[in-house]
């Protein structure tokens, strides 16, 4: 899917900002950098929410960096969706 | 009813502990155009994995005559919601509108019927459609006042005592009244002024609302506490009630407390205060 | 004067004895504006001396200055009650060979007391002293420049240290009365521009909190303390320091005055509530270890029943007199409290230092009833958990743990629950609260601990109850 830098999210605590874009050139998958409050505990969790996000979104080629405040799963799984419908310019999520 | 701004995933995430009647996720005025879409992703995501405990949920769309009001029933109705408030309704061609996109979702998923309607009542049209509003569905649960957009609509200002809300209000509560449901008053602004909110809530109590609507936890307690039933209400109420059914019992006709006739309206508010203090939590079933 | 004890710091240094590997004393009543650690370090470190015992009564985000001279080996050993910011970072990481050991205010006065804590100089910043060494914690001249209030912390150094220099900021003519340091136990004074930033005392920790999530806890709390069958005049109470246990006053005074019940002491940290309460007639006595704003501090010096008191005094397990023995109720905040009601106030869910134990174990354990106010989420940071990530205050002195998910009552007190039920209170199993928190957030990784030992939790009664490892 042909993707545009795209960002969701706010850095208010408890929101988490996600910012999409291409793949970089000459590499495939999901590329994922992140910055958490809450790494130590959920960090691991939190990249593989966002993998799994995006892989269900049919978005299989991409890189992600996102700045976390401690949001929930349903906050993530929202943001991440919300910045991938705003990349693909589709409503991808329905 | 309170308030909570759509696009705050912080607020929305534990809404519930502070004890509302509902919570209103909002997708329309606290939320800016650049942020629709993420809003309505964000309530969609809330609404399916938050366990709000109960609460009843209600969501603002945005008004279906902009781009966003039928992709946020879409969403809405998907996630379950119990209550659409549809915002600036002035008609009741809008309510059977908005019945309609919700009856398409809701055929879609196959859970027909199960999403109610609230309107709210914003301007000098809506209040004189009030009726045809309240009985424009049988989805229809409430109807409520939004007093800025009112009082602007009006021509007029909002003013602490409230009198430029007077007539709507009392059009609003009559309306509910004729057509059976319930009626929720406007949002307090001013959290710094709490002596003012609760003569506000004592006064719409009064006319005969069943709840207000809130934009901040702190507003709750004193919402509460008006429209709790004392002590002495709640036990003179319980005596009424006790007397019906000795009366029935015995298969008399005529009922007398302390050495009052009682009457069918009398009747009327006593159930009506013991439905409110179990509301509250300060009567428990066991106590009747 | 005859007599002068008034000589430089250097000076008073070199006067004291002081050797590598000795053990120097600091009090922190300046909390977060305090100048003399940083001031008299940088000049131990200017003369040479090494391999030094730094045994504060607590240490915060100020003191990262000493980051420095421990690398440079000035500071080689650390006793404290917390420790906070770039320092409590730092040293979660490693820094230090010897572990950091924290001990309670209470614990702290009894080791000090009965020797197991040696103290060889201690330096006492004072807000006035004379040249003789009487010294307090406010000044009565029109060249005051500091206030902190009580000097309660450094009462013990005071008399127990081998050898005493007063640091003051304002010396003032001889005799300096009411004195809390006596000039019998200084050796020297040392007069400096500044020992701290009153402004800065009720910076930190200590908050008044316009947080709707606050008030709730904050109002549940007051419930308790107002059902939980000790409020009755003459009661007795204190509370610490986090935005929720500070506004539960403001809650308990409105049914005080309610019901017509006074107490008859509050006691610990004092603040401007606690104040405010007692100048209204609805707390008698107020009995002050630290003053935890320029209101309790001002207090203090002005009010004859506004009375200072040494940590030993006020909180020693093994001195019969202290005043936690007296005390009916206290409330505490946590970081963490567990299934089996431990409560963790030092160490972050993430694995670094970030608190103090203050007068959590003791109060805990010597109050008749102990009340923890913490919200069950910080974010997406979980207080209630099964297991604290270190242990702090042991679960059998811990009776009530308020959170906006409901009450947790300890089962070894059923009275309490009973009476809490009673007047329609949401009690809840401890476990359940911990099984809500993983519902909502999940279950956390466990932290990537090291083998190193980089600080040991001593109980009050001076045994170790839990290490905290490098992250």
């Amino acid at each position: 899917m042909e993707l545009k830098e795209a960002i969701a999210g706010t850095l208010e605590s408890g929101d988490i900002m996600v910012r999409i874009g291409p793949a970089q050139s000459g590499r495939t998958g999901l590329s994922i950098e992140l910055d958490s409050s809450v790494a130590a505990q959920f960090g691991r969790q939190i990249k593989e929410l966002i993998a799994s996000t995006l892989e269900d979104l049919d978005i299989h080629n991409a890189t992600v960096s996102a700045t976390d405040k401690g949001a929930l799963d349903c906050t993530i799984r929202a943001r991440v969706t919300a910045a991938a419908v705003r990349a693909t310019g589709k409503d991808v999520w329905k | 009813m309170m308030f909570v701004p759509g696009n705050n995933p912080g607020m929305m995430a534990d809404a519930h502990i502070y004890g509302p009647d509902s919570i209103m996720l909002d997708l329309e005025d606290s939320v800016t155009m650049a942020e629709k879409d993420a809003a309505r992703i964000l309530v969609y995501n809330a609404l399916k994995s938050i366990d709000y405990g109960g609460v009843e949920m209600v969501v603002r769309i945005n008004p279906l005559s902009t781009p966003y009001g039928k992709k946020d029933v879409e969403a809405v109705v998907k996630a379950g919601v119990d209550v659409i408030r549809m915002p600036k309704t002035e008609t009741a061609e809008e309510v059977k509108e908005l019945e309609a996109e919700i009856l398409k979702v809701e055929k879609e998923i196959g859970c027909e019927g199960r999403t109610k309607i609230m309107a709210a009542i914003e301007s000098a049209l809506g209040v004189v459609n009030a009726y045809a509003i309240a009985t424009a569905s049988p989805r229809m649960m409430g109807i409520a006042l939004g007093a800025e957009d009112y009082s602007a609509n009006l021509k007029t200002n909002r003013t602490p005592g409230g009198a430029e809300l007077l007539l709507a209000r009392e059009s609003i509560v009559v309306a509910a009244r004729a057509a059976g449901i319930c009626c929720f008053d406007t949002v307090y602004s001013n959290l710094d002024d709490m002596e003012s909110f609760r003569k506000e809530v004592e006064l719409i109590k009064t006319l005969g609302f069943d709840g207000k609507s809130i934009i901040n936890p702190r507003q709750i307690e004193i919402v509460n506490e008006v429209f709790t039933p004392s002590p002495k209400e709640i036990e003179k109420a319980m005596k009424i009630v006790a007397a019906i059914k000795e009366a029935q019992a015995k298969g008399s006709g005529v009922i007398s407390v302390n050495g009052k006739m009682v009457d069918r309206p009398v009747v009327l508010r006593a159930e009506r205060t013991i439905a409110l203090a179990e509301a509250a939590g300060v009567l428990s079933k066991e106590d009747l | 004067m005859r007599n002068s004890k008034a000589i430089t710091l250097e000076e008073a240094i070199h006067k004291s004895g002081l050797k590598d590997g000795m053990t120097i004393s600091f009090h922190h009543h300046f909390r977060g504006g305090d100048k003399v650690v940083n001031m008299v370090v940088a000049k131990l470190a200017e003369m040479g001396f090494k391999n030094l015992h730094l045994a504060a009564s607590s240490l915060s985000d100020v003191h990262a200055p000493l980051i420095e001279h421990i690398k440079a080996g000035v500071i080689t050993k650390i006793s404290t009650s917390g420790l906070r910011g770039e320092l409590a970072n730092e040293i979660s990481h490693g820094l230090m060979e010897e572990p950091v050991v924290f001990r309670s205010h209470g614990g702290r006065g009894s080791a000090i007391a009965s020797g197991e804590l040696h103290i060889d100089v201690a330096f006492l910043g004072a807000s006035s002293a004379d040249e003789l060494g009487n010294a307090c914690g406010y000044s009565r001249s029109d060249n005051a420049k500091s206030i902190c209030g009580s000097l309660g912390y450094a009462l013990p150094d005071a008399r127990y240290a081998d050898h005493v220099i007063v640091i003051t900021d304002d010396l003032v003519a001889y005799p300096n009365m009411p004195m809390s340091i006596a000039a019998a136990d200084v050796e020297s004074v040392v007069v400096v521009d500044s020992v701290g930033d009153s402004s800065k005392i009720s910076a930190g920790a200590i908050r008044d909190s316009k947080n709707p999530r606050d008030i709730l806890l904050a109002k549940q709390a007051a419930k308790v303390v107002i059902n939980s069958g000790l409020f009755n005049d003459g009661f007795s109470i204190q509370t610490g320091t986090g935005g929720a246990s500070l506004a539960v006053v403001k809650y308990i005074r409105e049914e005080m005055l309610a019901r017509g019940i006074k107490a008859s002491f509050a006691l610990g940290g004092i603040t401007a509530h606690m104040v405010k309460l007692h100048e209204e007639g609805l707390i008698e006595k107020l009995i002050d270890v630290q003053s935890f704003d320029k209101v309790a501090a001002e207090s203090i010096k002005t009010d004859p029943f506004h009375q200072e008191v040494s940590s030993v005094d006020y909180a020693s397990g093994e001195h019969k007199g202290s005043a936690v023995h007296a005390l009916d109720i206290v409330i505490l905040s946590a970081l963490e409290v567990d299934e089996d009601f431990n409560v963790n106030v030092l160490v972050g869910s993430d694995g670094i230092i970030r608190g103090a134990i203050g007068g959590h174990q003791d109060t805990a354990a010597d109050s008749a009833l102990s009340i923890i106010v913490c919200p069950l989420l910080r974010g997406r940071i979980p207080c209630v958990v099964p297991k604290v990530t270190t242990l702090i205050t042991p679960g059998k002195s811990v009776d009530v743990v308020v959170t906006e998910y409901g009450i947790a009552v300890n089962p070894a007190r059923p009275e309490v629950a009973e009476r809490l039920s009673a007047a329609g209170l949401p009690v809840v199993d401890i476990h359940a609260l911990s099984a809500k928190a993983s519902s909502i957030i999940g279950t956390p990784d466990p932290l990537p601990f090291g083998k190193k030992v980089v600080g040991v939790v001593m109980n009050r009664d001076g045994s170790v109850l839990d290490k905290i490892f490098n992250i």
